[in-house]
C-alpha cells in the first residue's frame, strides 16, 4: 500500500540531501502514476488531472494542507539539531509500521515542546513515511507560523481529521494526549504524566480500525524547562500559558526559542490493537477510559524505567 | 407523459442554464420559468413569469400549471448582490412561499430540488478540513446570507419531513469557478492583484459551472432525496489558485482585515464579503463522496476548474468578453411560443 509513498519520501530526502535545490514536481507525477499504492500527495486518481490537465498543479500541498517539498526543507534544517543538538536515539524503532495507519501516542514536554518535529523528524527520516502530527486549533489563527506548521504535517486535532487520516489514508498520525496540561506544567512536575484529555485518541483508534503505538520520549522536558507561568500574561496574550523558561533566565532574548541540549530518548512501546469492531457509532465510555488509561500507564512506566537507567541529564 | 417543470430565477445565470437543458430534454413537456426580472438566456420554449422577489403568486402558478418539479435556483448567496433586506426577502420568504405552494393540499409538486452552499457550513478555526453532510458548522452564523441560507434549510428539513411523497434533494454547493459566472472570487481573480490575508493560505475548494449545472440536472433527472455536498475533487491552498490564474498576491493584513480591504472595494478592485474573508482565512472542503455515491460523476476536478478559469481568462483577455449578449422582448417571445403562424416541429 505504501509503495508510492516510499518512493516519494525516498525522493523527496534526496532533495533534501541536496540533490537538487529547486522544486521538482516530476517526483510528484510518478507518484500519482503508480496508481496501485496511495500517494504521499493524495490526489485522486479518479479525477482527470494526472491525465488531461497535466501540470497544473504548481506546488505539491496535499489535502492536509502538507506539503513535501517543504517538509523536506525543514528536515534539512532541523536534521543538524536532532543529531548534534538533542542527539536522538531511537528503541524499538521496529515496531513502527512500515504499512497501515497508526495513532503514536506520545508524552508531551517543554515550553515550545521540541517533541513533536523530533519524532516526526526520525520517521520520516528512517521509515520513509510521513507523520501527520496532530495540534491545538490555536495554530490556525497564527498567521505565518500557522501556515508553516500546516505545510510540514500539522493538522488540527478534530476527530474527523484523524479519522480520516487512519482510516481512509492509513497515515501515521502523531497525538499528544495530554495537550498543553503536558507542555505547560512546570519544570518540578517534569516526567509525570498528565491526564490524557478523556480518552478521545483512543476512541477514533478504535473507530478507525487502526492501531495505539505509545511512544515514551525523555529528554523533552529539560530542554525548555517552565520556572513559573503568568496566568494573567497568558491571558492578555491569548496563549494557553505564558511561561518563563529556564533558557530565557540563562539565555536572555535567544532564550525564548533555544533549546538546552538535553539528551533525547524516545522508546517506541509494542502497538496496542483493541478488540473492537470499526466504525461504530460509539463505544463504550468506561473501555475508552480504561484503555487510555492502561495507555497512560505504559508510557509512564517506561518512563520510569528510561529515567532509572539515565546518567546524565545532557549525556544520557 | 412527460416531466412539467418550474425553475425559479429564471434571470440569474444559474436559472437560464438550467432552462435550457430542460429545454432540450425531450421527455419535459413543460418549463415554467419565474423571476423579478427579465430572462438573460435565449430560450426556446420556456413559458417566464414575472414575479415579485418573495415569490407570492407561486401557489397560483402551481395550481395553475400543475407543475410536479420545481427547481429553486433562486437563493441569494452572493451577498454583495443584495442588501440584507431582499437577501432576506429572496431566501428565507421566496423559500417560505415556495414550499407552501409545493406542499398545498392536491399539490401536484413530487420532486424539489434546491441549490444551496457550503456557506451553512461557515469557515472557522474549529472547522474539520472536510465536512460531511452530517455535521454542522462549529461557530454561530454572523453573516446575514449565512444565517437566511441556514434558515432556508430548516424549512427544507421541515417540508420534507411533512411531505414524504415528494422528493427534495438539496444540494450544497462549493464556492463556483466561471469564466460566465460573476462570484466575488470570479471578481476579485479577474483582477491583477488577488486579495489574501497575510500569513494565511487556507485550502480553498472550487466547482466548475457546468458541473453545477450537471448536478442540478442530475437531481433532476433522478430520484435522490437527501442533502449532498457538490464540491469538485481535491483542495488548492489558495495560492495555488493564485498562480494558476497567474495573478500577484496583495495581502491584506490579518488583524482588522475587513477594515484594510474597504478601500479596496470602495475603488471597488475587489468586494470580498465577511464570509469570503473567513474562507480566505480558514478555508472550506466539503466531501464530495455522498454524491459521487449516487452515480454523480464531475467533470473537472479543483485544480482543472481553476485552469478552465485561467484559460479562459487568457481567451477573453485577447479576444475580449465573448459572452452573447440577449434582450428579452415579450412580443417575440410570445410569438415564437403562440403564434398560430409559427410551425413548431414538436406538434407534428
Amino acid at each position: 500500500m505504501a509503495d508510492g509513498n516510499e518512493r516519494a519520501a525516498e525522493r523527496a530526502l534526496e532533495l533534501a540531501a541536496g540533490a537538487q535545490p529547486d522544486l521538482d514536481l516530476t517526483g510528484i507525477e510518478s507518484a500519482v502514476d503508480t496508481g496501485t499504492g496511495r500517494e504521499l500527495v493524495p490526489l485522486d486518481r479518479s479525477i482527470p488531472d494526472a491525465e488531461s490537465a497535466p501540470g497544473v498543479r504548481r506546488s505539491d500541498v496535499d489535502r492536509w494542507g502538507r506539503s513535501e517539498h517543504f517538509r523536506a526543507l525543514t528536515r534539512r534544517a532541523f536534521d543538524p539539531i536532532y543529531k548534534h543538538w538533542f542527539r536522538v536515539e531511537w528503541e524499538g524503532f521496529e515496531q513502527l509500521p512500515e504499512h497501515g495507519g497508526a495513532l503514536l501516542v506520545a508524552n508531551h514536554a517543554g515550553a515550545i515542546p521540541p517533541d513533536a518535529p523530533s519524532i516526526m523528524h526520525g520517521i520520516e527520516k528512517d521509515l520513509g513515511r510521513p507523520v501527520y502530527g496532530l495540534a491545538e486549533n490555536l495554530f490556525r489563527t497564527m498567521p505565518v507560523l500557522g501556515t508553516l506548521w500546516s505545510r510540514s504535517g500539522g493538522v488540527a486535532a478534530h476527530p474527523d481529521n484523524a479519522y480520516r487520516l487512519l482510516h481512509d489514508e492509513d497515515q501515521l498520525v502523531l497525538v499528544f494526549p495530554e495537550g498543553t496540561k503536558g507542555t505547560g506544567k512546570v519544570y518540578a512536575d517534569r516526567y509525570r504524566l498528565r491526564r490524557f484529555g478523556r480518552g478521545g485518541f483512543v476512541e477514533i483508534a478504535m473507530r478507525a480500525g487502526a492501531p495505539v503505538i505509545p511512544i515514551a520520549v525523555m529528554g523533552a522536558e529539560e530542554t525548555m524547562p517552565i520556572l513559573f507561568k503568568s496566568a494573567r500574561l497568558a491571558k492578555l496574550t491569548n496563549l494557553p500559558y505564558f511561561p518563563i523558561t529556564a533558557n530565557m533566565l540563562a539565555l536572555g532574548p535567544a532564550g525564548v526559542v533555544a533549546y538546552l541540549p538535553a539528551k533525547f530518548r524516545i522508546r517506541v512501546l509494542p502497538p496496542v490493537s483493541f478488540d473492537v469492531p470499526p466504525n461504530q457509532e460509539r463505544y463504550s465510555r468506561s473501555r475508552v477510559m480504561e484503555e487510555s488509561e492502561h495507555i497512560r500507564r505504559m508510557v509512564q512506566d517506561a518512563l520510569y524505567d528510561m529515567l532509572r537507567k539515565r546518567r546524565s541529564v545532557w549525556f544520557g | 407523459m412527460g416531466m412539467r417543470a418550474l425553475v425559479t430565477g429564471l434571470s440569474t445565470y444559474w436559472g437560464g442554464r438550467l432552462a435550457q437543458a430542460l429545454e432540450r430534454r425531450a421527455d419535459v413537456d413543460v418549463v415554467v420559468g419565474v423571476d423579478t426580472r427579465d430572462p438573460r438566456t435565449a430560450l426556446e420554449r420556456t413559458e417566464f413569469v414575472r414575479t415579485d422577489s418573495s415569490h407570492s403568486i407561486l401557489s397560483r402558478i402551481v395550481q395553475a400549471t400543475q407543475v410536479d418539479t420545481i427547481v429553486h435556483t433562486h437563493l441569494v448567496v452572493d451577498s454583495t448582490r443584495a442588501t440584507s433586506r431582499t437577501l432576506h426577502e429572496i431566501n428565507v420568504i421566496g423559500t417560505m412561499n415556495l414550499l407552501a405552494a409545493a406542499g398545498a393540499p392536491g399539490s401536484p409538486v413530487r420532486k424539489v430540488v434546491l441549490k444551496s452552499s457550503g456557506l451553512v457550513y461557515g469557515a472557522n478555526k474549529t472547522d474539520p478540513y472536510t465536512f460531511r453532510e452530517d455535521m454542522t458548522r462549529t461557530g454561530p452564523a454572523h453573516t446575514p446570507v449565512e444565517r437566511s441560507l441556514l434558515e432556508v434549510e430548516a424549512f427544507v428539513r421541515d417540508f420534507a419531513d411533512d411531505n414524504p411523497h415528494v422528493d427534495v434533494s438539496l444540494l450544497r454547493f462549493a464556492n463556483v469557478l466561471g469564466v460566465d459566472i460573476d462570484t466575488p472570487f470570479t471578481a476579485a481573480l479577474r483582477r491583477p492583484l488577488v486579495p489574501e490575508i497575510f500569513g494565511f493560505d487556507p485550502r480553498v475548494q472550487f466547482i466548475h459551472e457546468d458541473d453545477v449545472v450537471s448536478a442540478l440536472m442530475y437531481a433532476i433527472n433522478n430520484d435522490i432525496p437527501g442533502v449532498y455536498n457538490v464540491g469538485a475533487d481535491g483542495v488548492l491552498p489558495w495560492s495555488e489558485v493564485c498562480a494558476i490564474v497567474g495573478k500577484r498576491r496583495l495581502a491584506l493584513p490579518f488583524a482588522f482585515t475587513n477594515l484594510a480591504a474597504e478601500p479596496a472595494r470602495l475603488l471597488r478592485l475587489w468586494d470580498l464579503p465577511p464570509e469570503a474573508m473567513q474562507l480566505l482565512r480558514f478555508g472550506r472542503c466539503i466531501d464530495n463522496t455522498r454524491y459521487k455515491r449516487t452515480g454523480f460523476r464531475y467533470e473537472y476536478t479543483t485544480a482543472s476548474t481553476v485552469e478552465a478559469f485561467a484559460q479562459s481568462l487568457r481567451l477573453a483577455g485577447t479576444v475580449g468578453d465573448s459572452r452573447p449578449s440577449y434582450r428579452y422582448e415579450r412580443e417575440v417571445e410570445d410569438f415564437f411560443r403562440h403564434s398560430p403562424a409559427v410551425i413548431r416541429p414538436t406538434d407534428a
